[in-house]
């Protein structure tokens, strides 16, 4: 039996992997140079407890599930998360009201842990707030990861397990028979296949429809982000939400986990035909701006090392959208995973292999007896203790080479990132923090892209940012 | 290992800071995360270094090359550990040294720190826009360009008229890069009018004054630039848009003081964003000395140079048992945007450097009871001056003005 996932961000990359665990063949097919890099790429990165979903809502089935998958499988994948925990603010009598309506709402969603904290409590907890603060809704089971690394570690952890990953190959069309999909078309390839899982991200609808399955519409909600340098990382333990409203949740003010201040996002619906509008705005940059100093006075804007945008997939009924196609019986729908989609990808995961696949369309598959759950991640040579980073670097002299000195990433760990499938200065930067941090390449871009020129084989006119046509240097400028 | 000095970065400012620690007879130790010596002159293959040190024009790669050599004179003294990164410095005087020959612990006397400075990123301006390819600083396209021998692009528009920005304009038209244009948010040029000749004028490239960029477009590679005109706040005005069709951006719009190994450790000075020191180089933390760019934006390699040795002798003097007890505040007054050093301590005359706030025909000088007049001022370009100790006697502040005249 072949099951093609559509889409390695951490929805499809997740599915892959429980797939991997039975004796199935598992293709995942993905248009970008990488793995991550769409949805999943630009979003808060939280882990979201659950108790903003509605009642009886799909979210609020998935949300609280896998916020509590999360510990185990960062152990079991090797990445990180921090159950910070959360702040929901109120100012006012009003939000105060709403407070107590997320209380209960949480409370029937199975969230462990709500509390409603005074202000006092809150200043304790978290000094830098605006000291007008009421009352805030405390979620201790709230948390952060890197959403992109989520999806890296399934995907090198499915590829132990016989996963076959197609990257920079874009799904065209589908070749139907008797009601059922046959065969995948791409711009490169046909695959045959017995099953198809649709996690295009925002991109689902399209390939639904393109299927002939049903499908909910979608939309990109925009979300502009502000990324303030590690100096500040500390201005917050926990992750700052405003009350939220109709809408949204708000702009918010959070810890990232790897010691930043992330500010955003805003939520700007967008027509449907603007699903690559990644550009940041200055309406959109000066509403996060003002509306953080709100929640956290005092934010120093001269700290600010990067803006970014991502688009949230969102349907009429913003609600996710998971289920095997009635008019197409082989394929099966995961998408508009608007947030909490991270969160809640792990037990959506699951919920697909064990419920519909096995149950709703009564797949036999059976479990591979040697699957291997455990992926180990890039190791991190400045963690080490002195002795033990001594020794690793008498073994191997590039994990005492600094490259980037701003996240302290060694030669090692960027050989090691190639190695392990970076292809583009993107795919080095998101495996292994290298021009993440303050100064964003200005010291270590050019030597980076020096390893993978000497890495990959290729001239540097070869290599690309992020894209196939993002090139970043030309040819020599003298022989 | 154990060691008197332990110097942090081997630019200008630090082997010129070992070699006068060397020069009075103690044991240094030069670290550099670098594979070579050098620091930033390495990668400006200009000239326009050392005319007042060595009283003749050298490129940067000479002017370095000038220091390795006078470095290999003191190999009994000096050991230069280079492609060998100082990872942490602790209270304790031990320093975390990593490289490819080993990771080990280093205790010193001493440490002068001479990281030099980290150039703003494109991110930190926030500009709007898509975030494709070919947006370069000026730092990272010369290392590029002129280390890597490797061409950025094919059209470019550059941020920032600094001289930093203006000599990447005429490099970038040397190696065969158009470029369209300097854009400049302030109303006269940032740099030194013989770059804006020599750079910009002789090549033909225009500089768009009171502008700056609003948004950058380019789903890959850059494609469009969206440049206006800006009010007298920095505000871009509606309506004044101009779009350029560029595949390169190259920002050159300042550079910050390295400071963050030191976190705890020193006394920053809000102005200068850098390590505050004191005349004798050193910092708040007496076993600490700075010099260069890690404690203010210098000019010219040549203060540089002074600033390290001055580092490298009162830090010697340091170590063999001198204490420099009276630090008296230098703080910038009317008309000034910063100054350096940011204390004063009175065992010699005092070196001043002064940017004022803004452009100005004559301005007098005041330090003390020092005054001196100045003309044709500009932000952009260092007033150094040497005041008398005597001048500055009995102060417990030390304000520095520059009035108007
Ligand atoms: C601003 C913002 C904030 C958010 N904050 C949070 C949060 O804090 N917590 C949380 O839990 N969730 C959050 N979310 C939601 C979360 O990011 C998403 O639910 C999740 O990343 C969706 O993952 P995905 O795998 O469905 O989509 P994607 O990551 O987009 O993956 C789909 C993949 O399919 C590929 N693809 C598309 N079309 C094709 C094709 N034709 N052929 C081949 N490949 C194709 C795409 O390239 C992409 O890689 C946020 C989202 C946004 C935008
Ligand atoms: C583009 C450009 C053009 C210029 N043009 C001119 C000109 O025409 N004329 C002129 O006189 N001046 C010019 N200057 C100014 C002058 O070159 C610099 O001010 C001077 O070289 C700075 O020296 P420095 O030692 O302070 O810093 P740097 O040269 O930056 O040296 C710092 C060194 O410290 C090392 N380092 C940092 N941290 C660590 C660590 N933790 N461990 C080990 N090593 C570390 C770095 O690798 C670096 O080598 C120019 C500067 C620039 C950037």
């Amino acid at each position: 039996m072949r099951i093609a996932v559509i889409g390695a961000g951490v929805v499809g990359s997740l599915i892959a992997r429980e797939l991997c665990k039975y004796d199935v063949e598992v293709l995942l097919i993905e248009k970008n140079l990488d793995v991550g890099w769409g949805v999943t790429k630009a979003n808060s990165a939280i882990l979201h407890a659950g108790y903003d979903d509605p009642v009886g809502s799909v979210r609020s089935k998935f949300c609280s599930a896998g916020n509590s998958m999360y510990t185990e499988l960062s152990r079991e994948l090797d990445f990180e998360i921090k159950r910070t925990g959360s702040y929901v603010l109120a100012f006012n009598d009003e939000e105060i009201a709403v407070l107590h309506k997320l209380l209960k709402q949480g409370e029937k969603n199975n969230v462990p842990g709500l509390e409603l904290h005074d202000r006092d409590t809150i200043l304790s907890k978290e000094p830098r707030v605006n000291p007008e603060v009421k009352m805030g809704l405390w979620a201790p089971t709230a948390g952060i990861t890197e959403p992109w690394m989520v999806a890296i570690a399934a995907v090198e952890n499915a590829l132990e397990n016989g996963l076959k990953l197609f990257l920079n190959e874009e799904v065209v069309d589908f070749e139907r028979q008797n009601g059922r999909i046959v065969e995948i078309v791409t711009n490169r390839a046909k695959h045959r296949v017995d099953v198809v899982i649709n996690a295009a991200g925002l991109f689902a609808d399209e390939l639904a429809k393109r299927a002939g399955t049903e499908f909910v519409p979608l939309h990109p909600r925009k979300g502009e982000y502000i990324l303030l340098d590690k100096k500040l990382g500390s201005t917050v333990s926990s992750i700052i939400f405003p009350t939220p409203t109709e809408k949204s949740k708000g702009i918010l003010v959070l810890p990232t986990i790897d010691g930043g201040l992330l500010l955003g996002p805003t939520a700007e619906d967008l027509p449907s035909d603007r699903k690559h509008d990644l550009s940041t705005t200055s309406q959109g940059l000066e509403a996060v701006k003002g509306f953080v100093l709100k929640l956290v006075p005092g934010i120093d804007f001269s700290m600010v090392v990067k803006t970014f945008a991502g688009l949230r997939p969102e349907s009429p009924q913003k609600d996710f959208f998971i289920r095997a196609s009635d008019s197409v019986r082989n394929f099966v729908n995961v998408m508009a995973m608007r947030s909490p989609g991270l969160t809640a990808a792990p037990a959506i995961a699951k919920y697909v292999v064990e419920e519909i696949l096995q149950q709703q369309l009564g797949l036999k598959l059976s479990l591979k007896s040697d699957f291997n759950p455990l992926r180990k991640g890039i190791k991190k040579y400045a963690e080490l203790s002195v002795e033990e980073w001594q020794k690793a670097v008498k073994e191997n002299p590039a994990a005492g080479r600094m490259v980037c000195f701003c996240n302290e990433v060694t030669e090692a760990e960027i050989i090691e990132a190639i190695r392990r499938g970076a292809r583009t200065l993107d795919g080095v930067k998101f495996r292994t923090r290298a021009m993440f941090g303050r100064c964003q390449g200005g010291f270590c871009m050019s030597r980076i892209l020096k390893i993978l020129e000497r890495q990959l084989g290729l001239d540097a006119s070869k290599i690309v940012l992020k894209s196939p046509n993002s090139w970043i240097v030309d040819g020599k400028v003298r022989e | 290992m154990k060691t008197d000095v332990l110097v942090i970065g081997a630019g200008a400012a630090g082997m010129a800071a070992a070699i006068a620690a060397a020069k009075n007879g103690l044991k240094v130790i030069v670290a550099e995360r670098d594979e070579v010596t050098g620091g930033i002159l390495n990668q400006c293959i200009h000239n326009g270094f050392g005319l007042h040190y060595f009283k003749e024009e050298l490129t940067g790669p000479e002017y370095a090359e000038r220091f390795r050599e006078r470095l290999s004179e003191y190999t009994d003294a000096i050991q230069v550990l280079t492609d060998c990164h100082v990872l942490k410095l602790n209270r304790d005087k031990k320093a975390l040294l990593v490289s490819p020959r080993g990771v080990f612990e280093l205790e010193t006397k001493v440490v002068i720190y001479a990281a030099g400075a980290r150039e703003r990123p494109f991110g930190s301006l926030m500009i709007p826009g898509d975030r494709p390819s070919g947006i370069f600083t000026a730092g990272v396209a010369q290392r590029l360009m002129n280390i890597d021998n490797r061409k950025i692009g094919n059209r470019a528009l550059i941020v920032g008229s600094g001289d930093i920005g203006m000599i990447m304009a005429r490099r970038l038209t040397l190696e065969g890069t158009e470029v369209v244009g300097v854009v400049e948010r302030l109303p006269y040029p940032g740099g030194l009018l013989r770059n804006v000749i020599q750079c910009l004028k002789d090549f033909d490239i225009p500089l768009y004054l009171s502008s700056t960029v609003v948004e950058v477009r380019g789903k890959e590679r850059l494609e469009e630039v969206v440049v206006a005109n800006v009010d007298e706040h920095f505000k871009p005005i509606p309506g004044t848009e101009k779009i350029f069709k560029v595949d390169t951006l190259v920002l050159s719009v300042g550079l910050i003081p390295q400071v963050e190994m030191l976190d705890g450790l020193v006394s920053l000075d809000a102005r200068t964003r850098g390590i505050a020191c004191s005349s004798t180089g050193q910092s708040s933390c007496e076993w600490i000395f700075a010099a260069g760019n890690c404690t203010a934006i210098f000019d010219l390699v040549d203060y540089v140079t002074r600033e390290g040795e001055r580092a490298g002798e009162y830090a010697s003097r340091y170590v063999v048992g001198e204490r420099f007890t009276r630090n008296v505040p230098i703080v910038p007054g009317e008309n000034v945007m910063l100054t350096f050093p940011n204390s004063y301590s009175d065992v010699d005359d005092l070196t001043l450097y002064v940017r004022c706030r803004k452009p100005m025909e004559k301005a007098v000088l005041k330090v003390g009871s020092f005054e001196r007049v100045f003309e044709d001022l500009i932000p952009s370009e260092m007033i150094v001056v040497r005041v008398p100790k005597q001048k500055l006697m009995g102060l417990d502040r030390i304000e520095v003005t520059l009035a108007e005249v």
